[in-house]
């Protein structure tokens, strides 16, 4: 597999503090790679770096071979082969269907009824295209997230802990609907979250990020039953917290 | 002996109406007319402006906030002075006649209704969620997508700064008189109406006009209040 990024010498920081400092990574095209770390690692920081929202302080993120940096950041076009959901799913104030279609309309693409249907359909909300997205519950909500980041067929899905306030029956519902999507458009998805189990589940490759550094990059099962890393260790058995 | 008067100012608000009285019809009309034109002024100028400093950062950004938030609490007899200087024959717009007419007064209106429109619309963009815009750029939106996506969001606080508009220029009285000079089915509207029947001490008529007002006041705003439940869903 082809790296969908690379990063290279990339620092962030915000008032002097840094929050992001990876000297080398890369993630590789059609996979499932999880970001794990303590609160405050900077995983959500490095999400937006990556979905390019904010341009790194310093550094190269290679994105599909192209580099990009402060003073050069993609294009449109390009942007639009990403996306992130959010933790707390930002709905507009407008009805589920209206939602779902957001991404199309922006792309001046005309909704296919058959095709936005089917998509509610595999996300359990067939019932509620017309309802209201302020009326849903936190699981319906981040349903609708899921199908409206889904509707355009992403390159990448970026995921920010998109479990995190959800019952087990929609945690099982979401990692479900990102492992069938991601087995059918092979799109790189990249999923950040504080439960190590979840990480273990769900993903191929995880990173353990501290203090805005990689500590350690491993396949998934070999991450959680032999970590490498002291701190990966320390992690795990629940020691770092912070 | 107030009660008294305000009963029999309703009877006579009613009566005024389905008997149809010409002059009444005349001023309810002309006060409409005048304030919704310049509440439409007011509208087209304002949200944009509103929205543009509640979405953008620029040098100066402050001051001109500063005098947004000042123009709000604008008096509408100091706009009218102004009004009127400016459209008296020897004021620099004087040559478009406008003094003692409709297109002056609605001017003034427009002048005092476009603060409030600016100002409150900012705050309503401005205080939509900033994961919503951050949502939108990531999933694609342009710019532009982000910023009509935005002020969409705030569209129940843009309505009620348009609302907030109305309100303070169909009350006003100041501006309207000084400039329209209150002309009988000329330039007389509710309120410089209202006024006059005081002065004559005809307080019923003078009640009747002010309960006209506020039925006026109260089908806009339940209108209004209407289109928000609608909004939210609620039956």
């Amino acid at each position: 597999m082809s790296a969908v990024y690379k990063l290279e010498g990339v620092k962030h920081n915000y008032d002097g503090r840094t929050v992001i400092d990876i000297g080398h990574l890369e993630i590789l095209e059609g996979e499932i790679f999880g970001i794990i770390g303590p609160s405050g690692a900077g995983k959500s920081t490095l999400l937006r770096l990556l979905n390019f929202l904010e341009p790194p302080r310093q550094g190269v993120i290679r994105y599909r071979g192209t580099a990009y940096s402060a003073g050069n950041m993609p294009s449109l076009d390009v942007m639009r082969e990403i996306t992130t959901v959010l933790q707390k799913p930002a709905l507009l104030s407008t009805t589920v269907f209206n939602n779902v279609v957001y991404p199309l309309r922006i792309r001046h693409k005309r909704p296919d009824p058959q095709k936005v249907a089917l998509m509610l359909q595999r996300v359990g909300l067939t019932k509620l295209g017309h309802v209201r997205a302020s009326s849903l519950s936190g699981g319906e909500a981040q349903r609708v997230a899921l199908a409206r980041a889904l509707i355009f067929n992403p390159r990448v899905l970026l995921l920010d802990e998109p479990t995190a306030n959800l019952d087990p029956a929609n945690i099982a519902v979401i990692e479900r609907l990102v492992r069938e999507f991601r087995e059918e458009t092979k799109m790189t998805v990249i999923v950040v979250t504080h439960n190590v189990f979840q990480a273990r589940r769900l993903c191929d490759r995880v990173m353990l990020l501290h203090e805005g550094a990689c500590v350690e990059v491993n396949d998934a099962r070999r991450f959680f039953e032999s970590p490498k890393h002291a701190l990966s260790r320390a992690f795990l058995s629940g020691e770092v917290i912070f | 002996m107030l009660l008294g008067q305000m009963v029999s100012g309703l009877f006579e608000a009613f009566k005024l109406i389905i008997e149809g009285d010409p002059e009444i019809y005349t001023i309810i009309f002309l006060s409409l007319r005048v304030s919704g034109i310049a509440l439409f002024i007011a509208t087209a100028a304002g949200v944009p402006l509103g929205a543009w400093l509640g979405l953008t950062g620029f040098p100066g950004r402050r001051l001109v906030v500063a005098l947004v938030y000042t123009g709000m609490g604008l008096p509408p007899v100091v706009v009218g002075l102004v009004v009127f200087m400016l459209l008296s024959t020897t004021g620099p717009l004087g040559s478009l006649g406008w003094l003692f007419k409709v297109p002056g007064m609605i001017l003034a209106q427009s002048i005092i209704a476009l603060p409030i429109v600016a100002g409150l619309t900012m705050s309503a963009v401005g205080g939509v969620n900033k994961n919503v815009k951050q949502q939108l750029v990531a999933l694609g939106a342009s710019p532009a997508q982000v910023r009509w996506a935005t002020l969409s969001e705030a569209r129940m606080g843009v309505i009620a700064a348009v609302l907030a508009g109305f309100g303070r220029i169909v009350a006003e009285v100041g501006a309207v008189m000084l400039v329209g000079g209150n002309i009988q089915y000329r330039t007389r509207v509710l309120t410089t109406a209202i006024v006059l029947e005081t002065r004559k001490g005809n307080f019923g008529m003078a009640l009747a006009l002010g309960i006209i007002l506020l039925i006026i006041s109260f089908f806009v705003n339940a209108a209004v209040l209407r289109l928000h439940r609608k909004e939210l869903g609620e039956s």
